[in-house]
């Protein structure tokens, strides 16, 4: 087991924003956490990799690849996050530093983490940016991402998170702030080099469509609890919960506008 | 069928920064000779991706901003009218996230009020306020409230309540529901869907979400670059799309898996 969330609850002060939630993931396994805003799925893919603010008071147990997260000292933190677990955020353009060319940024976990040096960390960026389809990338690592578009910022994003070839890649609304025919190039891609990495996927997002795509097995989150853990094809054919119901519902009732004038039935 | 409000060759083109100090300054057409004539009682859906001026295309139509060429009409008079009055009392306008659009230091009530004082609305002001609010689905008591003290869902009500108060016939919503989680953006769209057709309005609909304008457009019109690429009725465009752009946008759309 890569992954055992056992009882983590997060609270800010007397608000409890995860509650009691427990979860697990093996090796090469693909997780979705699916809610509103306020559900506490981001809070809860934060506390896998020790991101929690300070303010935050956490109890239970996250274990990656059997050690402790929670309490875990910044060093050891530090010595996981872009090396075994790698993590993709809804917005690039503030998850990458302005001031930092990107061949640079997608070159630091693997000058910390592998010890390369300068020259060959570029090298390596070049590589890992024509991995993500990135044109050109000889140009690219040049660049800073303010002259790159939205599409193009994520590829980044990602090719840092996989620089290192995680065991575990996060992905919290990576497609969120993409275009339509942007973001299915983007979940084309994250699909891929998970697939080809053998890494494990925890995919965040509020939207069931998406999420049902990427991944094996969701998880319902309403109300900082887990309302409902199940296949994908289960959680379609028979949710249990009644938030599970509605969600399943709602996206049901999108798909069907769409099929109805796509393909003329409900006509 | 009459046109109640129309585009004529309308093109919005914005000067760009300097990239380099006493360089030429580039500018980017955001919109080019758009034309759009909608019927009254229309559903005019506009879709197309970000940067494609779809946002552009909506500020021009409520004359908040001002063409670069061609021009606006409405009711077959070309904008701006010597007064406004009329225009500013048809055509009114949803914006994406309610948060940013609605006054944090007014209460419901007053934010309701606003445009019919602005707009010299004639009648009972404090009945018609009251009628809005019943009419969007929100419980009386709100009307003291301030923004802050309601949801996501309850806030987009107040938006729309706002722009149903003077009697518009024209209702412009730029992505009224982007900004919402997914159950309560349903109840968003039902209630559009009501209103729009209770009250005969004309909406103008601007969506990144082809599921959105599928549930409440009849006619649709597909924007690339600033440029219309493709129009027709949702049914024809979205059975039959002949545009390799509008093949792309309706390919990527996110699907369920089979049941």
């Amino acid at each position: 087991m890569l992954v055992d969330v056992r009882n983590l609850t997060i609270r800010f002060g007397s608000r409890t924003v995860v509650d009691d939630v427990s979860f697990s993931l093996d090796a090469g396994h693909r997780l979705g956490i699916i809610g509103e805003s306020g559900s506490g799925k981001t809070l809860t893919s934060l506390a896998l990799i020790g991101l929690l603010p300070d303010t935050a008071t956490v109890t239970g147990s996250v274990l990656f690849d059997g050690k402790e997260m929670i309490g875990a000292s910044d060093r050891e933190l530090s010595a996981l996050r872009g090396n075994s677990i790698g993590m993709v955020f809804q917005e690039p353009l503030t998850a990458l530093n302005p001031l930092m060319r990107v061949g640079k940024q997608i070159g630091l976990p693997l000058r910390t983490h592998r010890g390369l040096n300068k020259q060959a960390s570029l090298a390596k960026a070049t590589e890992l940016c024509a991995r993500v389809g990135l044109p050109d990338p000889e140009r690219i690592i040049r660049s800073y991402p303010h002259q790159l578009s939205g599409g193009q910022r994520q590829r980044i994003g990602l090719a840092i998170a996989l620089a290192c070839s995680p065991r575990l890649l996060i992905a919290d609304e990576p497609t969120t702030a993409l275009d339509v025919t942007v973001q299915k190039e983007v979940l084309a891609l994250i699909g891929e080099l998970v697939r080809e990495e053998g890494s494990a996927l925890v995919f965040v997002s509020h939207d069931l469509p998406v999420v049902s795509s990427m991944t094996d097995r969701v998880a319902v989150m309403n109300q900082g609890q887990i309302v409902e853990l199940a296949n994908v094809r289960a959680l379609f054919s028979h949710a249990s919960h009644e938030y599970s119901r509605m969600l399943v519902r709602t996206a049901r009732q999108s798909d069907e506008d769409l099929a109805g004038l796509t393909t003329g039935e409900n006509q | 069928m009459t046109i109640l409000l129309e585009a004529v060759q309308l093109t919005r083109t914005f000067a760009l920064p300097r990239t380099r100090l006493g360089g030429a300054r580039a500018s980017r057409q955001a919109l080019v000779e758009m034309n759009l004539a909608i019927q009254t009682g229309a559903r005019v859906g506009i879709v197309g991706e970000s940067g494609s001026g779809k946002t552009t295309l909506a500020k021009l139509l409520l004359a908040l901003d001002t063409p670069t060429s061609g021009c606006v009409r409405f009711r077959g008079q070309t904008l701006p009218l010597r007064d406004m009055g009329d225009f500013r009392r048809a055509v009114q306008v949803v914006f994406q996230d309610p948060r940013s659009s609605l006054n944090p230091r007014m209460r419901v009530a007053d934010i309701v009020r606003e445009p019919l004082e602005c707009l010299h609305v004639e009648g009972d002001h404090s009945a018609r306020i009251n009628e809005v609010i019943e009419a969007v689905g929100l419980p009386g008591d709100v009307a003291t409230r301030y923004p802050h003290e309601l949801s996501g869902g309850q806030r987009q009500r107040v938006a729309i309540a706002r722009a149903l108060a003077p009697r518009p016939s024209v209702l412009i919503a730029d992505e009224p529901v982007s900004a919402l989680d997914v159950l309560v953006r349903d109840e968003i769209l039902v209630l559009l869907a009501d209103l729009t057709r209770n009250l005969g309005l004309t909406l103008v609909l601007i969506s990144h979400d082809l599921s959105v304008i599928a549930r409440l457009c009849d006619e649709v019109v597909v924007m690339q670059n600033g440029v219309a690429v493709e129009r027709g009725s949702t049914r024809d465009v979205f059975r039959r799309p002949q545009h390799p752009f509008t093949k792309n946008l309706i390919a990527a759309v996110p699907r369920l898996p089979e049941r």
